[in-house]
C-alpha cells in the first residue's frame, strides 16, 4: 500500500468531504425544520432543491446570452442567483404546503407522507416539461465563470478553487443566520412554540398556520440556496438530480437527530466526509477489490452502526429544543 | 325531440355511408401493414443519440418503402423509448413482440439494454438489427435474429489502447467506467490490452455518479497519469472530464464511441477540446455515400445527423430489403418473423457506411474503426471532428 499517497491526498479529500457535507447540511435543514414543527417528512424537498438549481442556471444562461457574465462581478452574479433561487424555492415550498399538506393536517401521518411523494413526482416532471418547452433540453449545464474556477495553490498537491471556498462560506453564513433567526428573534420563538405544542401556541396568540408557512419558506429557501451552490460546484443538473442528494440529506438529518437544527449540520458533515473518504480511499486501501462505487455502502453501514448505538441521532438527546 | 333524434341518426348514417366505402376500398388495396420498430432512449441524458437513431430509421423508411408498397403492404414506423434502461427496454420488447405487424426492430443504443431485450425478440425470432451496440455478447450468443452493422468493443478497446501507446505515447493510464455492460466491457478490453503492450494502468474504477466526481478525481490527481480512459457514455463522461480539468489534472482524455455526441462538447466545453475517442461510426463526412443522407436529414429534421443516425439508416434499409425478400419468398403474402430474420442474415447490402455482409453470428464481416479528435468546444462543430486514424478490421470468429 502506498502510504505516501494516502497522506498526500488527505487534505484534498477532507476538503471535498466538507463541501459535500455543507451541501447536505443545507438540504437537511429543510427536512429537519419541517419535521421539527409537523413531525412529517417532506419528501418533495429534494425537488424544491432542484428548482433552486434550475432558477440559478436559467438566470446564468440569460445573463450569458446578453453578455452579462463578463460585465458583472461573479460575486454579484452569485448573490443574485442565491437570492433568486432562495426566493423561488422558498415560495414554492410554501405553496406546496398550502396545496398538498395543509388540507391533510390532522389525518393519519402516512397520508401527508404519500402526498409528499406525489408532489415530488409531480415537480420532477413539471420541471422537465417546462424546460423541454422552454429550452428543448432538460439536462442543463451551469456556464463556467472563470473567476470562480480560479485555484489557489496551497501546496504542490493541494489546491482549492474559489467556488469551493464560496460554497463553504455561504453555507456557514446561512447556517449562522438561521441559528440567529430561530434562537434570537420573536419569530424564531414563535416557530419553536408551534413545534413544542400547536394548540397552546395558538392560545398564546401565535398564528400557527403562518408559522408553519414560514417554516416551509425558510426550509425551502435553504434548499434553493443549496441547489444554486450544487449547480455551481458540479455543473450538470437535470430534473431528477435531486433524488440522491435529497435522500442523503434526509439521512443526514436522521443521523444528526431529526428535528434538530445543529444536528442536521453535524449529520450533513459526517455523511459528506464519510462518503468522500470512502470514495477516495476504499480502492487504495483494498487494492481495487472495493472501488469507489462502494462509497454509499460504506457510508450507510457506518450510519447504521451509529444509529444502533444512538437511535435518536448524534445530537438527538443532547439538545432538547426543536425548531 | 323525436325529430331531432331521427335527424341525428340520419346524419350519422349518411356520414357512415360516405366513409365506409373509402375505408373498405383502402383495406382492399393493402394486404396489411408492416411495422418497423425503433428502440432507443428518446428521453433522458442520452436522448440526443437515441433520437438520431429514430430519425435515421424514419428517413430510411420514407425513402425506401416503395418496393414493399408495390407488393401491397403499408410500411409504418413505431418508435419506442427505452430510456437507456434495461427494464424499460425489456418491457417495451414485450409490447413489440405482441404486435404481430412488427417484423424488424432497429435498436438499441445501449448494449446493456439490447442484450436482455433481444432475449425477448428471440422468443419469436423477431429480427433486431443494431446500429450501435458494440458489446461482444450481443452477437456472441449466436442468435439468428440478432445482427449489427457496427464493430465490437473487444476490437474497439484494443484500437484505443494501441492508439494510446503508439500515437499518444502514454505510459500511465487511469481507467474509469460507468459499470454498465457496455462501459465496463470496453474499459476492461482497453485495460487488458494496455497492460499487455506495456502501459501501466494505475487505477480502474467504476462509478454510477452523475454529478459529484470530486472523490474519484482526488486519487487520480495524486497518481498523476498521462492518460485517462473513460468507458461509458457522454452524459456522464462530460461532467467528469469538466471537473477533472477544473481540478487541474492535465492528462489526455480518451474514450470509446459512447463519447460521440455533440452533447459532450455542450456539457464538457473547453475541457473536452482536443480529447480523443475511438468509434465504430465515423462522422457522416468520412463516408462518401452519406453526403446525400446528411443533406436529406438536415432538410427534413432541421439538424445535423447525430452519430449512429447513418448506421440506423443502414440498419433500417437492410431490414426493409429483407422484408421485401421475405414477402417474395412467401409468395407475396405477409412473411413470418423467422423468414425476415433469415433474410436479414443473408443480406448483401451496399450502405452509406460501406458494404455490409454478416458473418454466421451476425457481426459485419469487416467493420471500420476510427480514432477521432474533438476539434472545438462548440457543439455545432461536432461534425468537424478530425479523423486521426481509420482501420478496417474483421470481426473475431465465434468462440466455441
Amino acid at each position: 500500500m502506498d502510504l505516501h499517497l494516502l497522506i498526500v491526498i488527505f487534505p484534498q479529500v477532507l476538503l471535498d468531504g466538507l463541501i459535500l457535507g455543507f451541501m447536505y447540511a443545507l438540504i437537511a435543514l429543510g427536512y429537519t425544520m419541517v419535521y421539527g414543527v409537523l413531525e412529517f417528512i417532506n419528501f418533495a424537498h429534494s425537488e424544491i432543491f432542484v428548482v433552486g438549481a434550475f432558477v440559478g442556471v436559467e438566470i446564468l444562461l440569460m445573463l450569458k446570452a446578453r453578455g452579462g457574465l463578463e460585465l458583472l462581478s461573479p460575486f454579484l452574479i452569485l448573490l443574485l442567483l442565491l437570492v433568486a433561487g432562495m426566493a423561488v424555492s422558498g415560495l414554492l415550498a410554501m405553496a406546496v404546503e398550502r396545496v398538498a399538506y395543509r388540507p391533510l393536517r390532522g389525518t393519519p401521518r402516512l397520508i401527508p407522507l404519500i402526498s409528499a411523494i406525489g408532489v415530488s413526482f409531480f415537480l420532477q416532471d413539471a420541471i422537465r416539461l417546462v424546460e423541454s418547452i422552454w429550452r428543448n433540453a432538460f439536462n442543463l449545464v451551469y456556464p463556467t465563470m472563470d473567476q470562480l474556477n480560479h485555484r489557489f495553490t496551497l501546496t504542490e498537491t493541494i489546491d482549492v478553487s474559489v467556488k469551493s471556498v464560496v460554497v463553504i462560506v455561504v453555507a456557514l453564513l446561512m447556517l449562522w443566520a438561521l441559528h440567529l433567526l430561530v434562537n434570537r428573534t420573536k419569530i424564531g420563538k414563535a416557530i419553536r412554540a408551534v413545534a413544542e405544542d400547536q394548540a397552546t401556541a395558538s392560545l398564546m396568540g401565535i398564528n400557527v398556520n403562518r408559522m408553519i408557512s414560514l417554516t416551509f419558506l425558510i426550509g425551502g429557501a435553504m434548499g434553493g440556496a443549496a441547489g444554486v451552490l450544487f449547480g455551481i460546484q458540479y455543473s450538470l443538473i437535470n430534473p431528477y438530480t435531486g433524488f440522491i442528494p435529497g435522500l442523503k440529506a434526509f439521512t443526514a438529518a436522521v443521523l444528526g437527530g431529526i428535528g434538530n437544527i445543529p444536528g442536521a449540520m453535524v449529520g450533513g458533515l459526517v455523511l459528506g466526509l464519510l462518503e468522500a473518504f470512502a470514495a477516495s480511499y476504499l480502492s487504495l486501501l483494498t487494492h481495487g477489490a472495493f472501488g469507489a462505487e462502494y462509497k454509499d455502502i460504506f457510508a450507510f453501514s457506518v450510519l447504521i452502526l451509529i444509529l444502533i448505538f444512538r437511535p435518536k441521532g448524534l445530537l438527538g438527546e443532547v439538545v432538547r429544543e426543536r425548531a | 325531440m323525436r325529430t331531432y333524434r331521427i335527424r341525428t341518426a340520419l346524419v350519422i348514417l349518411t356520414a357512415l355511408a360516405l366513409v365506409l366505402p373509402v375505408a373498405l376500398l383502402t383495406e382492399a388495396q393493402t394486404k396489411g401493414t408492416i411495422k418497423i420498430a425503433t428502440q432507443s432512449p428518446l428521453s433522458g441524458g442520452q436522448a440526443a443519440l437515441g433520437e438520431g437513431l429514430k430519425l435515421g430509421t424514419q428517413l430510411a423508411i420514407e425513402q425506401k418503402k416503395g418496393p414493399i408498397e408495390k407488393l401491397g403492404f403499408k410500411v409504418e414506423l413505431v418508435p419506442y423509448d427505452d430510456q437507456a434502461k434495461p427494464d424499460v427496454g425489456v418491457a417495451n420488447a414485450a409490447n413489440v413482440i405482441a404486435d404481430k405487424d412488427i417484423l424488424v426492430v432497429v435498436g438499441h443504443l445501449n448494449s446493456g439494454v439490447a442484450i436482455p431485450s433481444s432475449e425477448k425478440y428471440k422468443e419469436v425470432m423477431l429480427a433486431m438489427i443494431s446500429p450501435a451496440n458494440t458489446n461482444p455478447v450481443v452477437t456472441d450468443r449466436n442468435y439468428l435474429n440478432v445482427s449489427r452493422v457496427c464493430g465490437r468493443d473487444d476490437v474497439q478497446g484494443v484500437v484505443g489502447a494501441e492508439f494510446a501507446k503508439t500515437t499518444l505515447k502514454a505510459k500511465k493510464a487511469y481507467v474509469i467506467h460507468d459499470k454498465t455492460t457496455y462501459g465496463q466491457g470496453v474499459a476492461e478490453f482497453f485495460r487488458d490490452h494496455a497492460k499487455k503492450i506495456g502501459i501501466e494502468v494505475v487505477g480502474f474504477e467504476g462509478t454510477e455518479e452523475k454529478s459529484n466526481f470530486d472523490p474519484i478525481i482526488t486519487p487520480i490527481k495524486a497518481k498523476n497519469p498521462d492518460l485517462i480512459y473513460f468507458g461509458g457514455i457522454y452524459d456522464q463522461a462530460a461532467p467528469f472530464f469538466k471537473q477533472t480539468r477544473e481540478k487541474g489534472v492535465k492528462a489526455t482524455f480518451l474514450g470509446p464511441d459512447g463519447m460521440d455526441s455533440s452533447d459532450l462538447a455542450k456539457i464538457g466545453g473547453s475541457a473536452v477540446k482536443g480529447m480523443y475517442y475511438t468509434s465504430v461510426a465515423g462522422p457522416v463526412t468520412v463516408y462518401p455515400k452519406a453526403k446525400k443522407f446528411a443533406g436529406d436529414y438536415k432538410a427534413k429534421f432541421k439538424k445535423d445527423p447525430e452519430p449512429f443516425a447513418a448506421q440506423a439508416y443502414d440498419s433500417a434499409s437492410i431490414g426493409l430489403a429483407a422484408v421485401e425478400q421475405a414477402i417474395k419468398a412467401a409468395g407475396g403474402k405477409m412473411p413470418n418473423r423467422e423468414q425476415v430474420s433469415v433474410a436479414v442474415r443473408k443480406s448483401k447490402y451496399e450502405g452509406l457506411t460501406g458494404k455490409i455482409e454478416f458473418d454466421e453470428k451476425g457481426d459485419p464481416k469487416k467493420a471500420l474503426y476510427f480514432v477521432l479528435q474533438v476539434v472545438s468546444d462548440d457543439p455545432a462543430k461536432w461534425g468537424d471532428n478530425k479523423e486521426v486514424k481509420r482501420l478496417e478490421i474483421a470481426a473475431p470468429p465465434l468462440k466455441k
